[in-house]
């Protein structure tokens, strides 16, 4: 293929997600590795594997890097917070006012975005990583468990082990005395998914139509059954949710080098 | 390297040389042992120090040496010695890094300015306008060493100020002569009293007008800077030093503004900062707000240090209703008129505040005024949660990302 494409690299405090995005805002291809310790090789091998899946050769036209290695990418022209940037990746599906939950490696947002998709007001959660996707590794620890198994465990009942620790340390010791005393796994994986929903509705109250985005949501649509049935009301999961920080940088690329 | 952003205010060095001459004088009296040597009062940063000084004490406040252990980064080294002794990390950082300092018998006044330590007191006097820690925090040094421990207790959530409160206040300033009598040895002298306040309400009405010079656009000091140049009018007011300091502060300030210079070059974004500043990370604040073209042109912390009641003729309603009229000391509803009305002065952007873990009175945004005033003013904001002194609750790349996501929406907007 030739042609204008763009790319948005966002790297994570877990994963590394990039988009190549043409100019007509077609998705070209997904690439998403751990993040490591080298942010810049990390980013560079990514994007070497997004131009191999979309058969495109040379440099893009613009990146924008985003996530908190985003001042290592040293092919990005500009960066943009993780804010900004699933902002936009979300308001591109959405094209409504709406409020968007990111639940990442270490930390989770809550964006509000009005009707032109500009930005009203975001927060952020406390510095604690009670609720973020850091939480959910170590009750994966703590149980002897792949991540990867977590969601199935949790679908596979409907009774969860109510975690009533706000501190993830505290809660794995909660965890010890809930398997001390017979607790089933799956119950107790179900009730690590409501204290991270916990979390999320703590922190904002979530009006209007909410977005759930995010690798913790993409690996485990049960967190997002959850959290639709704690609001009463459904919560659009976007394309690929994983890569929608990635999305957004991308389409900010374009944006900058349009302007 | 790259150069600091920072401009240096040339009025920094004569401001060091009186803080010099201010510790050194603590310091030779707390080492003499003269019979006449002069007595050591300590006094909370918005207690009677007017009323000290007129009984002839040198006024040292433990609040300014718990701001120099945040800002030279030793807090978190001094903390686990006070939590040892069963001072929670959960109480004020000011207290736990002064009393850890204390146990370690370290601190950096020694270095910054030939201490040989911190000044043992004569007696320790308190205001609880700020929290109820200043009072335990004194109690530590009472049970140390002995001298008497005396204090005025102000109410909280203040609206109106009645008389029946000034009443009350004015009692209990003037229940401590006796004891400050019988600690200094000399009777009470109303006209030296008279003097010393009007002596602050001059200092007052000059770092009034430090703060008014900021509302310029752009303006030629940051809020990083007055955390630093209000140093005199904490320690120093009701002397002559500070308002032999402030007009060659006011007048380097205005050359500045009739020069076109600015603290932050090419200014675009006005922030207000409310609550308390992270000592330990001023520099690492100022620059970065200052490569995103942000000055912080006003505060709480620094723009409530102003008593204008200072001016009234009866010296004890003076320090009464100066110390009572305080932002922290005041009522939901005050403090958010307050601070609308400092969003229109200085013509403010964005608003952070800073959720100080140990710093609860500080902190005004854990009952809903963040979103309140937002609702008000349509001025956005974030919160960053930190501390005053101790980094281990401040997690910097969180901060960076919020601060930098402020930046971003409110360009925007535009």
């Amino acid at each position: 293929m030739s042609g204008s494409f763009y790319c948005g690299v966002d790297i994570g405090a877990s994963a590394t997600k990039l988009v190549l995005l043409a100019a007509d805002g077609q998705v070209l291809a997904r690439a998403l590795s751990h993040s490591g310790v080298d942010y810049r090789g990390t980013a560079r091998k990514c994007l070497d594997q997004a131009r191999e899946l979309a058969g495109v050769a040379g440099e893009p036209d613009g990146t924008v890097a985003t996530g908190y290695g985003r001042s290592n990418v040293d092919f990005a022209a500009a960066t943009r917070t993780e804010i900004h940037c699933h902002g936009a990746g979300c308001y591109h599906q959405a094209r409504q006012a709406v409020s968007i939950i990111d639940i990442g490696g270490q930390d989770n947002k809550v964006i509000h975005l009005d009707d032109a998709g500009k930005r009203i007001e975001f927060k952020m959660n406390r510095k604690c990583a009670a609720g973020t996707g850091a939480f959910i590794e170590e009750i994966a620890l703590r149980l002897n468990l792949d991540v990867g198994e977590l969601d199935g465990l949790a679908d596979s009942t409907n009774e969860p082990v109510r975690l009533g620790s706000f501190c993830t340390v505290f809660a794995k010791t909660e965890i010890l005395s809930h398997l001390r005393s017979g607790a089933p796994v799956a119950g107790i994986v179900r009730g690590a998914f409501v204290s991270v929903v916990d979390r999320i509705i703590e922190m904002d109250p979530l009006d209007g139509v909410v977005m759930a985005t995010g690798g913790v949501v993409a690996h485990n649509p049960v967190i997002v059954e959850i959290l639709q049935a704690r609001l009463g009301r459904d919560v659009i999961v976007p394309e690929a949710p994983q890569f929608t920080g990635a999305l957004g940088a991308a389409l900010t690329a374009r944006k900058l080098a349009s302007a | 390297m790259s150069e600091s952003p920072i401009k240096k205010i040339q009025a920094t060095g004569m401001m060091r040389k009186l803080m010099t001459e201010h510790f050194l004088e603590l310091d030779a009296a707390a080492n003499s042992s003269a019979s006449d040597r002069p007595l050591i009062a300590w006094c909370t940063s918005v207690g009677p120090a007017e009323l000290l000084r007129s009984f002839g004490f040198l006024v040292y406040f433990p609040e300014n040496h718990g701001a120099v252990l945040g800002s030279s980064r030793v807090a978190a080294d001094l903390i686990p010695a006070a939590n040892a002794r069963g001072y929670s990390p959960d109480i004020c950082s000011y207290l736990t890094s002064d009393v850890g300092s204390y146990l370690k018998q370290q601190t950096p006044l020694m270095k910054a300015f030939g201490m040989k330590g911190v000044p043992r007191a004569d007696v320790l006097v308190y205001n609880t306008n700020q929290c109820r820690d200043v009072q335990d925090w004194l109690a530590f040094y009472q049970r140390e060493w002995g001298v008497p421990l005396i204090g005025i207790d102000t109410q909280r959530g203040l609206g109106e100020i009645t008389a029946d409160h000034l009443d009350g206040l004015i009692a209990q300033h003037k229940s401590l002569i006796p004891t400050l009598a019988e600690v200094s040895g000399r009777k009470f002298d109303l006209d030296r009293l008279k003097e010393v306040v009007a002596s602050s309400y001059r200092c007052t009405l000059l770092w009034k007008r430090v703060l008014e010079l900021a509302a310029h656009q752009p303006s030629p000091i940051s809020f990083f800077d007055c955390t630093i140049h209000m140093g005199p009018a904490v320690v120093l007011r009701g002397t002559p030093a500070a308002e032999e300091y402030y007009p060659v502060l006011i007048k380097e300030l205005e050359q500045r503004i009739a020069d076109g210079i600015a603290a932050v070059d090419g200014e675009k974004l006005r922030y207000y900062w409310e609550g308390m500043p992270v000592w330990g990370k001023l520099r690492d604040h100022a620059e970065q707000f200052a490569g995103q073209h942000a000055c912080v042109v006003a505060s709480t912390y620094c723009n409530s240090w102003v008593f204008e009641a200072m001016g009234l003729d009866d010296p004890f309603e003076a320090m009464a209703r100066s110390y009572t009229e305080l932002f922290i000391v005041r009522g939901e509803d005050w403090k958010e008129d307050y601070l609308k009305a400092k969003f229109a002065d200085y013509g403010i952007d964005g608003i952070i505040y800073h959720d100080a873990k140990t710093c609860p009175n500080n902190s005004n945004c854990r009952y809903g005024m963040p979103q309140r005033m937002t609702r008000a003013t349509g001025v956005p904001y974030v919160t960053i949660n930190g501390d005053l002194n101790d980094l281990r609750m401040y997690s910097e790349e969180q901060a960076r990302t919020q601060f930098e996501a402020l930046a971003e929406q409110i360009e925007e907007s535009r």
